[in-house]
């Protein structure tokens, strides 16, 4: 009846015979009896041709990004994904393993693992990366933990730039709490380098910014993190893998910590998971990162293989002390990774890059030249600009929907006072006369 | 470069050593845009270094490295308290939808109403299976639960002015992960120790309880595959201290339909998705770890959560408006009508992650609850709770059970069968076999552990020849040891230096320099 459950009656009655038992009930008497076998409140099991018509009725409810025109990023970015990756990591041998406790039995996970490492970690220009963390906002609050640890925990401010991702600057205070650590910066508004570098002092333990900014901006970074360095705290970025194919990686200026969302390499959108949350350090920090590494070893044959190495960090292995409770983490999330820079490629990644870049840019010079609107992200930008709108963006959003277009994402989500503004998003995946389509349908709107 | 001139012997070689200068891997649209130059005020990158490789070299690369991988397709995968169930295939289906997969998570709520049908839906069916009055599914994994719950925890006892707990209790028999989740809230662990019959020692719980305590953490059934059989005892002795109890769910498989932890005084607990509810395990993640609480803890949950409009109408809207409705009423009555909104609890902890937890992984374990349906999920928990202790009456003619009283979903063996033989030489030897082996050297209060779970999807065939694997392991423990020592031998490596890899690490393909010179 259940195809998950193999049993047959004959089998049952083996095997209920053998344990010397009546019924299968008899196995849970440890189970206080007035609570035992309680009333579940849920439909009857049905097929699997059901299940499948109830959740398309459901996927239905939903505007997919691919039937309209789709300009809303924030944080989850829509980009090619081929063919070849979804073929590769559907395959049940990476799909249905666990994390690779005995590496004899999962060198494939493991080296898979491996070459992620290595692929992240010259697109960083950072020493170490490791397995994955949960998502690119978790990722950059642990982060944080790492700083404030690695400095002793007597430094007790953290820096933020107020132009990270709102969800992420939630997500780190959920996570610095307990720790009594003071946020600066946030209530400032501070996010240009000159602004963030009048606040570092003897008290901070790190200065976290973004790369892009939330709004699009790219920001140089170098002086800043030489007056960080100055001031003896660590300089925290957290990037977007895709905009590294043309800019300067944090690594070559000397980041400490670098996170990132990795969704935009090989992952859907998902309504917003599972992402991939890249976690990178320089030199001695690897000893106090969070988090599952594979690393080369041999055999007795030395035959090169994998395991996963480091464990004294971790939690089962060092309990309460350990550097971060992170078990499971994303790493088909991170084979994806793998398996995307792999096609994509030397040329192919700078490709999708350098298309998104241009296509942010000729949207922004059309939307900018429209009577009542202005782009207010200063120039230069990577895929996202802000453009302040004559009336709400909210409804410009409701009026653009009937037309299958999503503009982009009203920042009156995350800033009450921003109500005309729209965050606009263009990758390569935003055909020219999708674009035009977007502008014409500004223009009708006054 | 091709396999020729690989400078390691590894049994696949890596990536960039396949590449060759001017190769793809994929096609890139041409701009249909005019150019415009790359900023001066920004230091542009002088130097990609990825790999060059063609599609065909990727394809063959990664199908190759996966041929190396023992997996629940392929092998029976008896890991202990990592319930290595099937993972059916409907599961991705569903996930994969384009409604489902290519939905934004920031668009309006009349936008995606299906993916906030689908989180209320889970969301109340998680309750309904535990008993608990509310669940967030944010967090990304059984760990990252954990932290959530015990957060919640703390922000509970601050919120009441409560600032002298800082202590959370964890008997010895619970999840590796319990303690680094407790310091990473900002609590000290503090170790409970177990008594003959494998329950929470009520003595020492009694005595440590105070009003410093904050909370205890209970794996219930525990990782020796016992049901606490004391356990509304252990709950009423933290409440009356004034903590409360975290229930670590990772073990849920054993309790489906057979116990909501709320009724025996759980406050809080996560359900691992990638376990019980048959997601798969990716290799290590991604998991799902919704965390469910009782209405006083309701108000700390990270937000946001989904409710449907009218929380007394959904009551009837939710689950009954979709597929069951549709049964009884005909179509025309359905989950258009309701409505589903954001919601952000007032006194929330926060939030634990960006957006609402790992989707793709939530509508996998909706397909598979909704396929199981309350019968169903019932039939798990009897089948796993059946097949362990048939397994265990297999095995423990010649394997030492330290706790022998009827288990649930798994149970502890050792595995020192013969003098000079540990458990891992048995668990290589296992790998010869063509079983993946049990879960080892946990937990940590067992010593030469083997930590057996067989789940409830492997027929009694195959828990056969598992057993009749293991019986004959036991024999070449006694007959030629060095069989299992030397073990494995057919698999793609042999038994790996684990500490060599730690003293020098090699993590990336930089460090891979360093490796010629050990050769």
């Amino acid at each position: 009846m259940i195809p998950y459950i193999p049993h047959t009656d004959e089998d049952r009655k083996v095997m209920l015979s053998a344990l010397g038992l009546k019924g299968v009930e008899d196995l849970f008497q440890d189970i206080p009896e007035r609570h035992r076998k309680p009333l579940i409140d849920l439909p009857p099991s049905c097929s699997e041709a059901e299940v499948l018509r109830e959740l398309k009725r459901m996927a239905s409810r939903n505007t997919s990004a691919e039937e309209v025109a789709f300009f809303l990023g924030a944080g989850a970015y829509r980009h090619f994904i081929p063919a070849a990756l979804e073929a590769i990591v559907s395959r049940g041998e990476f799909l249905t393993s666990y994390t690779p406790y005995q590496p004899e039995a999962s060198q494939g996970t493991l080296q898979a693992m491996f070459e992620y490492q290595s692929l992240l970690a010259d697109l960083l220009g950072m020493d170490t990366v490791n397995a994955s963390h949960y998502d690119g906002a978790a990722a950059l609050a642990e982060g944080v933990l790492l700083a404030y640890r690695a400095k002793g925990g007597e430094r007790k401010t953290v820096v933020l730039s107020s132009a990270l991702h709102p969800e992420y600057i939630e997500t780190i205070k959920t996570y610095v709490h307990p720790f009594g650590l003071r946020i600066r910066g946030l209530d400032e508004g501070a996010w240009k380098p000159d602004e963030l570098g009048r606040m570092i002092d003897e008290t901070v333990c790190c200065v976290v910014v973004p790369f892009p900014t939330f709004f699009g901006s790219l920001v140089v970074y170098r002086t800043l993190c030489m007056a960080t360095h100055e001031k003896g705290a660590l300089f925290v970025v957290s990037v977007d893998p895709i905009s590294l194919a043309l800019f300067e990686p944090p690594g070559s200026y000397g980041a400490d910590i670098v996170t990132g969302e990795g969704q935009s390499l090989g992952s859907h959108l998902s309504f917003g998971g599972p992402g991939l949350g890249i976690f990178a350090t320089r030199g001695d920090l690897l000893r106090k990162m969070p988090g599952r590494l594979a690393g080369v070893t041999c055999d007795r044959k030395d035959r090169n293989g994998f395991v996963l190495t480091l464990n004294t960090r971790e939690q089962h292995i060092r309990r309460e002390k350990a550097t971060s409770n992170i078990c499971s983490n994303q790493g088909h999330v991170a084979l994806r990774a793998a398996v995307y820079l792999s096609l994509l490629g030397k040329t192919g990644l700078r490709k999708v890059a350098e298309l998104t870049y241009r296509k942010a840019c000729y949207t922004a010079e059309q939307l900018g030249a429209l009577p009542g609107y202005k782009v207010t992200t200063p120039y230069p930008f990577f895929r996202e600009f802000v453009l302040q709108c004559p009336i709400p963006a909210e409804e410009v959003m409701c009026r653009l929907v009937e037309r299958k277009i999503v503009p982009g994402l009203p920042l009156s989500r995350y800033y009450p006072d921003r109500k005309h503004d729209l965050l606009v998003c263009v990758t390569e995946l935003n055909t020219k006369e999708e674009i035009d389509r977007l502008v014409y349908a500004l223009k009708g709107i006054k | 470069m091709g396999t020729n001139t690989q400078r390691f012997r590894t049994v696949e070689p890596f990536i960039w050593e396949l590449s060759a200068q001017g190769r793809v891997g994929a096609s890139v649209p041409e701009a249909d845009v005019p150019e415009y130059p790359l900023p001066g005020e920004v230091p542009l990158r002088t130097d990609l270094p990825l790999p060059e490789v063609s599609e065909l070299e990727v394809v063959r690369h990664f199908t190759r490295l996966s041929r190396l991988n023992y997996s629940v397709d392929t092998h029976m995968y008896p890991l202990g308290s990592c319930t290595m169930k099937y993972n059916p295939k409907v599961n991705d289906t569903a996930a994969s939808l384009p409604g489902f997969s290519e939905a934004h998570p920031l668009l309006p709520e009349d936008l995606c109403q299906g993916s906030l049908e689908l989180l209320y839906q889970l969301q109340t069916a998680l309750e309904r299976l535990s008993g608990f009055a509310a669940v967030s599914l944010q967090p990304a994994a059984g760990a990252h639960g954990e932290l959530t719950g015990v957060l919640m925890i703390r922000a509970y006892h601050l919120d009441r002015g409560d600032t002298k707990r800082t202590r959370i209790l964890i008997p010895d028999s619970a999840h590796g992960t319990n303690p680094a989740s407790v310091s990473m809230a900002g609590f000290t662990a503090e170790q409970i120790p177990s008594d003959k019959r494998g329950n929470v020692d009520l003595t020492i719980l009694r005595e440590r309880c105070d009003e410093t305590v904050a909370g205890l953490m209970i794996t219930n059934p525990n990782t020796l595959g016992l049901f606490e059989e004391n356990i509304e005892e252990v709950t009423a002795i933290v409440h009356q201290a004034g903590g409360l109890v975290y229930g670590d769910g990772a073990n849920f498989n054993a309790l489906l339909g057979y116990l909501k932890p709320a009724d025996v005084g759980i406050d809080v607990m996560h359900f691992n998705l990638h376990k019980t509810f048959s997601t798969p395990h990716g290799g290590g993640g991604p998991g799902a770890g919704p965390v469910g609480v009782t209405a006083r803890l309701e108000p700390y949950l990270p937000g946001p959560i989904v409710r449907a409009a009218g929380r007394e109408a959904e009551q009837l809207e939710g689950w009954e408006a979709g597929l069951i409705t549709q049964k009884r009423q005909g179509p025309q009555r359905n989950a258009r009508d309701s409505r589903y909104t954001l919601f952000y609890p007032e006194k929330s902890i926060g939030r634990v992650k960006a957006f609402y937890g790992n989707f793709g992984v939530l509508v996998r374990a909706f397909a598979y609850i909704l396929q199981m349906g309350s019968n169903g999920l019932r039939a798990v928990a009897e089948h796993a709770v059946l097949n362990a202790n048939y397994l265990k009456h297999l095995i423990g003619k010649r394997y030492r059970i330290p706790y022998d009283r009827p288990c649930m979903h798994e149970f502890v063996v050792t595995g020192d069968v013969a003098p000079g033989i540990h458990t891992m030489d048995v668990a290589k030897r296992l790998l010869d076999y063509g079983f993946h082996p049990p879960t080892v050297y946990f937990p940590l209060i067992v010593k030469e552990a083997l930590m057996i779970e067989s789940t409830e999807t492997e027929s009694r065939q195959t828990l056969e020849a598992f057993a009749e694997a293991l019986l004959q392991i036991a024999e070449e423990a006694a007959s030629s040891p060095d069989l299992l020592h030397e073990a494995p031998h057919y698999t793609p490596v042999g038994r790996l230096d684990e500490v060599r890899a730690a003293r020098d690490p090699i993590l990336n393909r930089r460090q891979t320099e360093k490796l010629e010179g050990t050769r």
